[in-house]
């Protein structure tokens, strides 16, 4: 009994550790949007920033991959 | 996972594709015993050494496709050691394209029908991630001695603020490696672990061309993601090589 309860709340925790996605998922829409803004206003500077902006999507990605982790974590290490 | 769960209508087994077997007959893994994971790790590998030593083994004016798709893959990576890194960076291009070119190898092998995606195991990707993590930090210390460690120190913030930040950046340097090889293995995992998912859902006659049209569409994403990974892979570890030549903010 015990030990479904615990299981139970792992298989919670990892659903809800889903929810960080959304976080990443603003995030890299924050980035790519503002650059795209800016790409509009001046197209001429965007080619050269291109990779800054994926340097952002990765640095705002990695949040969202450690709410993975901790699904993973949930799911198969506790 | 809840794998014995038996029932009579849809049967998910989504992360079976990721399952390390023996690639010749059925036993224990050893660590001589040659798995489908080596097997897919070596197809990457003669993928690399086709399209960069024999494609270009002959090389001509007007160049054949491979040897363009070569010159093309070669220029691409050093315009990006060169633009990240800077000029002192580009002694370390051989290791950033060796990386680059085993990483959208494996990715692209991966998405071979019935094949094993290398990359999608956080043990091959933590090794590289873990080496690159290692040798930067290693090379920082050598090429700045103690001062690599203003790197933490940042001297543009206010002075009360300092400390903290430096907290801060210590946390998230030693994240690096973490974050590093979970964000290619975890894109590379997700990734086909929903085409299965789809592809369980073609067993539904209802619902069948609805999944397979969504297959077509998730794999043309793929395609894309695989290479963005490894873009990502590569452009951070010219992120982390900057740092480690150049600390001072």
């Amino acid at each position: 009994m015990e030990g479904d309860i615990v299981q139970m709340g792992a298989y919670v925790g990892a659903g809800l550790a889903c929810t960080g996605m959304g976080g990443a998922a603003v995030g890299v829409g924050h980035v790519v949007g503002n650059f795209l803004s800016g790409a509009l206003r001046n197209p001429s500077a965007a080619a050269g920033q291109t990779a800054t902006m994926f340097i952002g999507i990765a640095f705002a990605e990695a949040l969202g991959i450690f709410s993975f982790l901790v699904a993973l974590l949930l799911m198969f290490a506790v | 996972m809840a794998s014995e769960a038996k029932s009579e209508g849809l049967v998910f087994h989504p992360m079976d594709q990721f399952i390390v077997k023996p690639f010749f007959g059925s036993g224990s893994i050893e660590f001589y015993t040659f798995t489908n994971a080596a097997f897919w790790m070596m197809i990457s590998v003669v993928m690399v050494i086709v399209l960069l030593v024999l494609a270009t083994s002959r090389r001509s004016i007007v160049p054949s496709r491979a040897q363009s798709l070569a010159e093309l893959a070669y220029g691409f990576v050093y315009k990006m050691v060169e633009d990240v890194a800077g000029k002192d960076g580009v002694a370390y291009f051989p290791y950033i394209m060796t990386l680059f070119m085993f990483i959208v190898c494996a990715n692209f092998a991966g998405l071979l029908p019935m094949s094993f995606t290398t990359t999608s195991h956080i043990a091959v990707t933590a090794v590289m991630a873990m080496l690159v993590f290692l040798s930067v930090t290693i090379l920082g210390f050598v090429k700045n001695g103690a001062s690599f460690l203003s790197l933490f120190w940042i001297s543009s913030a206010p002075l009360p603020l300092r400390p903290i930040l430096a907290l801060i950046e210590v946390i998230s340097y030693f994240v690096r490696p973490i974050s590093h090889s979970i964000r290619l293995a975890g894109n590379m995992m997700a990734g086909h672990a929903v085409i299965k998912v789809f592809a369980a859902f073609a067993g539904v006659a209802l619902i069948a061309p609805l999944s397979i049209v969504a297959i077509t569409a998730i794999y043309a994403l793929e395609v894309l993601v695989s290479f963005i990974q490894a873009y990502v892979f590569a452009i951070l570890t010219c992120v982390y090589l900057k740092d480690a030549l150049h600390p001072h903010h």
